[in-house]
């Protein structure tokens, strides 16, 4: 009721030229498809889309999910406090508010004053404006490893240490351990991991507190796109619209990774 | 030998570089609301409590702290009891086409969860009289999460073996006393996790409470955060700082209460 | 038109939430006649605009209940503090209105009258109050420019609350290290220019500061292009056609480039999120030689009791001259000198239960004792009304400067629905110059998109 209804009324807005205020919002019009051939033709939305791919491939499959399986596996066999400790900060950058995170990631890449500079040496190199891209991936790998890293945890606990043992004693590598061993028995969880993650970093509005889309839309990843348009221009129709291409893109992200993991079986 | 120790070294060198990646930004957040006028620099505070006493005496800051207690911790509820539900029946009964369904509400669930949701979401809470409810915002909240929730949740049930199940089916128990005797514990830490994730998500949501309370004095602290400004918008690191403190101290205790009472991983309950 | 549809449907049940929210409100004893009022604002104690939102909860809601009770009416009244961005606060109440509800009396930005009237967001005030909304005796009080603000198609929809104006600021001690005077006066845009060439020659890092690109958003267009583009005799919107690839914007934009590919402006600082700030702390620092903002910079800024970028010696370091045209001469009604204005805008909500004692409580809070009063915590600023600036305005040099020099030659945006997308397109033009791209491209590159928000060519004046 709180899901599929207000789910069905957004594909329905995608197809009005509904306004926060003006005529258009007195009396909205059906517009068909008209907004979305309008996103189609638009630039920005493209640079938007591509921008999207970026942050989602390298935040999320690339940054969240190897960052994260590799901390479980260093951590598999240890018990104690290094381990509560490292998983505990990793988990911290994951529940923390995200207003409150923002101001600490706008603290620490501030060209002049910023934690990363002075660390590094550097005077007045300005991260958010040369290379927004890249903080913003890098930030979001910070922000979300920790979800990755305890899905990980868990299914590694899963996978027999005698099958390990054995293969380890055939001699195999550290490589073919992974692959041929623990790989077959978390591909369900990989399965998940990717899907979730790669969902909530396509929706994730968060590099917009970072960069606000800028410098010149450089940043503009696909949720922020449509807050700029939907809030700060009012065009809520055409947001809805993007809102609705974004929904496909993840249903084709979604049947890829299931065509990929499953039919291995 | 050699070989051991380099890896030594280097497992050592990387779990550094780990801990200092993931610890580098939070240094912001012990320093500047200990300092009397800070920037965005780190530096040594000069352990004033003044930012704090302002906090204080600010007339919203802790209701809204008490706020966003009464809103994540009732999402969290809402969403673990009936994402456990669904995520048991899911589990358990073979329904055709049930992957399928679960799918699309995850999609759907992405999008409700997305700013151009605002309106139809707003106009739902008025339709439905929920408008400066805290109830209405928690059911709206939970709408948008339960998805996830059941999704991971499922995944964990499928894990549990169904041989307890049974045999308590065999000594006569209720589909209910079975759920809540025998799965439960058994999922606990999962159960957990879906709480602190709910917790965490609720505590920074801003747009959905900004919009759907009237009173201020409802208001959650994600909202109140955000009138920290000046009229021209600039932001006033004083009490964002401060605030932005005892904004996230709440949550880093409910983690340290949680993962200590009931572990916190997603299937680490049961050995095979 | 489902919307539509719906939205009647809301507003019939809303009547109903409405009245039961009012009986289970504040202690309405036993009295069946109480009124209660709300008001909103986007001002939160301890937060945004915290004076504003203390001086109407400490002092005129007293004052109004006192002076109500005195009538023999029975009037409780509720402030509804906000306190956040300008942008959420409009979708916040934009939803609001649109089903019905919100406080009785509201504020919106001035630029917001037209869109918000052309939704039926607000009506005006003459039909939703009757007679007293037009003899209000304020309105004498209130300049015909100011009261154009609150006006749209003829019609009165608002009270103006107040205005601002922008003016060039430079810091005197950097001046003077440059050799140039304390009493700057720039007379064309070639002698910011000069005296830009001249803070560089003296090391001034940040030497000219207008605003540029689309990370400051309206700051942009208010205190960047729209003055640039008086000065060179050009405005947005005239007699109802859009201003496209014209002669004045193409000047706008050349002086751009000769700013920000002259060496004589920090191209970074535009495209910052954060830029706006760090132009104001830098030029607190002494960096900034001439920075173009509105008195809000002034108030709240370098003020030193409370600013955001304190300047403990404001009074004597910060100077302020007016914005030149082109030449002088140039720029529109062919002035010298030129400067643009906003300003809040304070109405009835068309869905309040009791329009007549609302208004009441607005023409109140508009009271010439009102107005004094708020100025008495320190956040004086320029009324609307005339009688209370000559009084209230004394005690401070730069409000008196807008009030008497820069408010007689201002000028207005154009408050029509469509305005915010074309800032935006004018926004980027600035963005495109700073990058690199040439005035004329720029131009057309503009008129390109103005095309498509305007509805085509046919509203662009050629």
């Amino acid at each position: 009721m709180f899901l599929v209804f207000p789910a069905l009324w957004v594909l329905y807005l995608g197809l009005t030229n509904y306004r926060l205020t003006g005529v258009a919002a007195a009396d909205p019009q059906i517009v068909g498809v008209d907004n979305f051939l309008t996103a189609l033709g638009n630039p920005r939305f493209w640079n938007s889309t591509w921008l999207t791919v970026e942050f989602v491939a390298g935040s999320a499959v690339i940054g969240q999910a190897v960052l994260g399986f590799a901390i479980a596996w260093m951590l598999r066999d240890r018990r104690g406090p290094l381990r509560r400790i490292v998983e505990g900060i990793v988990i911290l950058a994951w529940i923390l508010p995200s207003a409150v995170v923002a101001f600490l990631w706008v603290a620490l890449l501030d060209p002049g004053d910023g934690t990363l500079n002075a660390v590094l040496g550097l005077t007045d190199f300005a991260w958010l404006l040369d290379h927004p891209m890249l903080s913003v991936i890098v930030f979001n790998i910070w922000r979300g490893t920790a979800f990755s890293m305890m899905l990980y945890a868990a299914a590694l606990g899963n996978v027999p240490p005698s099958h390990l043992e054995s293969a380890r004693l055939a001699g195999a590598s550290g490589w073919q351990q992974l692959r041929d061993v623990v790989f077959p028995h978390i591909r369900g969880h990989v399965l998940t991991n990717l899907l979730l993650i790669s969902l909530w970093t396509f929706n994730d509005f968060s590099p917009f507190m970072l960069t606000a889309g800028g410098p010149d839309g450089k940043s503009e990843v696909l949720a922020v796109h449509v807050y700029n348009e939907a809030v700060r221009n009012g065009s809520l129709g055409y947001g809805a619209a993007i809102s609705t291409i974004i929904l496909l893109i993840n249903l084709v992200v979604a049947v890829f990774y299931l065509r990929l993991l499953r039919s291995k079986r | 030998m050699t070989r051991f120790v380099l890896g030594r070294i280097g497992f050592s060198t990387l779990i550094a570089v780990l801990l200092a990646f993931f610890t580098l930004p939070l240094l912001w957040l012990a320093s500047a609301p200990l300092t009397s006028d800070p920037t965005y620099k780190v530096s040594v505070p000069d352990f004033t409590w003044e930012n704090f006493q302002t906090i204080l005496e600010h007339p919203y800051a802790l209701p809204s702290l008490y706020n966003s207690l009464v809103l994540s911790v009732g999402t969290a509820l809402v969403v673990v009891l009936l994402a456990a539900l669904a995520a048991y029946a899911l589990s358990r009964v073979h329904l055709p086409g049930r992957d399928v369904l679960l799918y699309v509400l995850l999609l759907l669930s992405s999008i409700i969860t997305g700013t151009a949701a605002m309106v139809p979401l707003f106009q739902l809470a008025v339709d439905l009289q929920l408008i400066d409810s805290q109830f209405g915002l928690i059911l709206i909240l939970s709408g948008g999460l339960l998805p996830a929730a059941i999704f991971m949740l499922k995944d964990f049930m499928d894990a549990t073996p169904k041989s307890y199940e049974e045999s308590a089916r065999v000594f006569g128990a209720t589909p209910l006393q079975i759920v809540r005797h025998v799965v439960v514990p058994l999922v606990r830490p999962g159960l957990a996790t879906i709480a602190v994730w709910s917790v965490a998500n609720v505590w920074g949501n801003f747009l959905m409470p900004f919009l759907l309370l009237r009173d201020v004095e409802k208001q959650p602290a994600a909202v109140i955060m955000y009138t920290l400004y000046t009229e021209g918008g600039q932001a006033n690191l004083r009490l964002l700082s401060t605030f932005g403190l005892l904004y996230s101290v709440p949550v880093v205790v409910m983690y340290l209460i949680v993962s200590k009472k009931y572990g916190f991983r997603f299937h680490g309950g049961i050995k095979r | 038109m489902g919307v539509r549809k719906r939205s009647l449907g809301f507003t019939a049940v809303l009547a109903a939430s409405g009245l039961a929210l009012a009986a289970c409100g504040q202690s309405s004893g036993g009295g069946g006649d109480a009124i209660e009022l709300t008001i909103a604002q986007n001002a939160i104690a301890g937060g945004k605009n915290a004076a504003a939102a203390e001086f109407i909860d400490k002092w005129l809601i007293p004052k109004f209940e006192e002076a109500q009770k005195a009538k023999g009416k029975n009037v409780t009244v509720k402030f509804v503090p906000s306190g956040v961005d300008d942008e959420q606060y409009k979708t916040k109440l934009s939803l609001d209105l649109k089903s019905g509800k919100g406080a009785d009396v509201i504020d919106i930005d001035g630029i917001w009258a037209g869109e918000f009237a052309q939704a039926g967001y607000i009506k005006p005030l003459s039909e939703l109050v009757g007679p007293e909304a037009d003899s209000w005796d304020g309105w004498q009080q209130i300049p015909e420019a100011v009261q154009g603000m609150a006006t749209y198609e003829g019609k009165k929809y608002a009270l103006p609350v107040g205005t601002d104006g922008r003016v060039l600021y430079f810091n005197k001690p950097v001046f003077a290290k440059a050799g140039l005077p304390a009493d700057w006066q720039p007379k064309s845009w070639q002698e910011v220019l000069d005296a830009g060439a001249k803070l560089k020659a003296a090391g001034v890092p940040v030497p000219i500061q207008i605003n540029a690109g689309t990370a400051m958003g309206e700051a942009t267009s208010m205190q960047g292009v729209l003055p640039l583009l008086a000065g060179a005799g050009g405005e947005v919107q005239k007699d109802g056609k859009w201003t496209g690839a014209s002669q004045p914007l193409k000047d706008v934009l050349g002086l751009y480039q000769k700013i920000y590919g002259g060496g004589l402006g920090d191209p970074r600082l535009q495209q910052d999120a954060k830029g706006r700030d760090k132009s104001f702390q830098r030029f607190a620092e002494g960096e900034v030689g001439i920075l173009m903002e509105g008195d809000y910079f002034w108030r709240g800024v370098v003020n030193p009791k409370d600013g955001i970028a304190k300047m403990d010696d404001r009074d004597q370091n910060v100077g302020y001259a007016l914005i030149p045209a082109m030449e002088p001469g140039k720029g529109i009604r062919g002035q010298d000198f030129v400067s643009m204005s906003g300003g809040a805008l304070r109405t009835v909500n068309p869905h309040s239960k009791h329009p007549k004692e609302a208004f009441e409580l607005l023409a109140f809070t508009l009271s010439p004792e009102a107005l004094k009063e708020e100025a008495k915590n320190g956040s004086v600023r320029v009324t609307p009304r005339t009688d209370v600036n000559k009084e209230l305005l004394a005690g401070d040099p730069l409000l008196t400067f807008i009030s008497e020099k820069v408010l007689p030659l201002t000028a207005y945006r154009p408050p029509v629905a469509v305005y915010p997308q074309v800032s935006v397109a004018l926004q980027e033009a600035t963005s495109a110059v700073v990058g690199g791209t040439t005035p004329d491209q720029a131009a057309a590159d503009y008129q390109k998109k103005l095309e498509g928000i305007v509805g085509g060519a046919g509203n662009i004046a050629s």
